[in-house]
């Protein structure tokens, strides 16, 4: 008879999954505008490769943590930002980082599709050519194909590259600007409501969009649709009134929380 | 825990938790009278645990109902999810007992017409009394979101076991002594079966239960007693 113990049993179960390794880490992050306080010494790690959710009622400061990755909080002029957050063991609120390669590094699509107004070619072209990745015209067209097909949205514009990006569905210009924020080469893409203003259609195409990108990038998402971060993420810290309550495994946090606000907030229960 | 914010989700909720209680009344009901009728010899009583089970039937269609509709409505989330996943469970395990409880009611009419070995009655009757204790205990403990209980009632079922191993060798006794006791003794080892799988069934529901209520599964095998390696030989 095969009898096993369940911590045998359990063992053998998680063995095959490594941890994967931490691309980003916040700690005791806090971020004051003007007087007031939105983030108070929030510790958060985002893995890489893997997709993160960051989840909680609005005003929680899961937007302005996510904007304290890139440093996107340096062009709002009362915010604040204290403690301290690493890209790949190196600190980004450092003086010597450049910050407009930080952000080439770490990229961003926000809430609204916002193209800019020229062709879909030059919305996906602008990034490369301002950071000098392509040596002539020929690279070029090739970072911007094969960003567009990754962000899988070629096929749908290759035979009218030239015409303007807003001319797009509101969902093709969000994969427009997922395909511009890729075609830099980032290692993290930080995305801030990326759905929100899309169709259902336009929306799962996003989110199979985003479990494809985990492959190559590490992926960190504002969302305010539960089952959107229980579906893309693998990760999900959930915010409330500027403290990070808790963060853990996705499959947990929607199906077992640890703490009573985020099994509250998840069900419905807020307020 | 708190109320929703959409105030007939908490509705919907506990529409699907009364169902349960619904069912899980009228499965003890069942058990109880189809015992009673094997007992006595009523006929008309065995009959009615037969057309009662129709009644299960529908009732576990509507709670299926009524949960599948609220996943599409309301997407819900953690414990909510649990409780309504955990409701088409344990509906599931009540149907099945009341199926059971109308195999032992089938079996009335045949174990009446032969001589009955009176004393059996004891053997059975006791381990009618453990089931229904368990089967009425378990929905108070998940109603009462008693996690502790519901680990407590699982352990428990190992008494019906050993009832149902004593019950299974006083049988055989029986049979031994006089061929002519096989008919219906055969029949009423077929009702103790029954009785020691709606055990099971309620193991099943207690354990439903408990993960719903904690979000933790109980270990698998739960602790034995060394008598039941015995039973195997009945199983």
């Amino acid at each position: 008879m095969n009898i096993m113990t369940e911590a045998s049993v359990e063992q053998k179960l998680s063995s095959g999954t490594n941890e994967p390794s931490i691309k980003m880490k916040g700690e005791k992050v806090s971020v004051h505008y003007g007087e007031k306080r939105a983030l108070f010494d929030v510790d958060l790690d985002v893995r890489e490769n893997q997709v993160t959710a960051l989840i909680g009622p609005s005003g929680c400061g899961k937007s302005t943590f996510l904007r304290c990755l890139n440093r996107m909080n340096d062009t709002i002029d009362i915010a604040r930002v204290s403690g301290k957050i690493t890209l790949d063991n190196e600190d980004v609120y450092d003086p010597k980082i450049d910050v407009v390669e930080l952000r080439a590094r770490v990229g961003m699509v926000f809430q609204k599709p916002n193209p800019f107004p020229k062709s879909i070619y030059e919305n996906v072209a602008y990034g490369p050519r301002i950071h000098g990745l392509a040596r002539s015209k020929a690279e070029l067209d090739g970072i911007v194909e094969s960003s567009l097909k990754k962000a899988g949205l070629f096929n749908e514009v290759k035979d009218r590259l030239l015409e303007s990006g807003t001319g797009l569905s509101g969902g093709q210009q969000q994969r427009l600007c997922i395909a511009r924020a890729i075609a830099v080469s980032p290692e993290v893409i930080l995305m801030d409501e990326p759905c929100s203003a899309l169709d259902p259609i336009a929306t799962a195409r996003v989110e199979e969009l985003i479990d494809e990108l985990r492959q190559n990038y590490t992926i960190v998402i504002v969302t305010h649709s539960m089952q959107q971060a229980a579906r893309v993420s693998q990760r999900t810290a959930m915010f409330h009134l500027g403290y990070l309550v808790e963060e853990g495994a996705t499959d947990k946090m929607f199906t077992n929380p640890d703490d009573k606000r985020t099994q509250d907030y998840i069900t419905g229960r807020f307020g | 825990m708190g109320e929703h914010t959409v105030a007939s989700f908490d509705e919907e909720l506990e529409h699907i938790d009364r169902l349960i209680r619904d069912m899980d009344e009228l499965a003890a009901a069942m058990v109880a009278a189809s015992i009673r009728a094997l007992l006595a010899s009523d006929n008309a009583m065995a009959q009615r645990v037969v057309s009662d089970d129709a009644i299960m039937d529908a009732r576990q269609r509507e709670l299926d109902d009524s949960a599948i509709t609220l996943i599409a409505k309301r997407q819900p989330m953690a414990q909510d999810l649990r409780a309504v996943v955990g409701a088409i469970r344990m509906a599931g395990d009540l149907e099945r007992i009341g199926d059971l409880a109308k195999n032992i009611a089938k079996r009335v009419n045949a174990v009446g017409q032969s001589a009955t070995p009176r004393n059996l009655s004891h053997g059975i009757d006791a381990m009618a009394d453990l089931v229904l204790e368990q089967l009425r205990g378990v929905v108070e403990h998940y109603v009462s979101r008693n996690a502790g209980a519901l680990k407590e009632l699982r352990a428990a079922d190992e008494k019906i076991d050993v009832k149902y191993t004593a019950v299974f060798r006083e049988l055989l006794t029986y049979m031994m002594e006089d061929p002519r006791n096989i008919t219906a003794c055969t029949h009423l080892l077929f009702c103790a079966k029954n009785l020691e799988r709606i055990g099971d069934h309620v193991t099943n529901i207690a354990e439903n239960a408990y993960y719903v209520v904690t979000g933790q599964q109980l270990p698998a095998d739960r602790p034995k007693l060394d008598e039941t390696t015995m039973s195997a030989s009945a199983t």
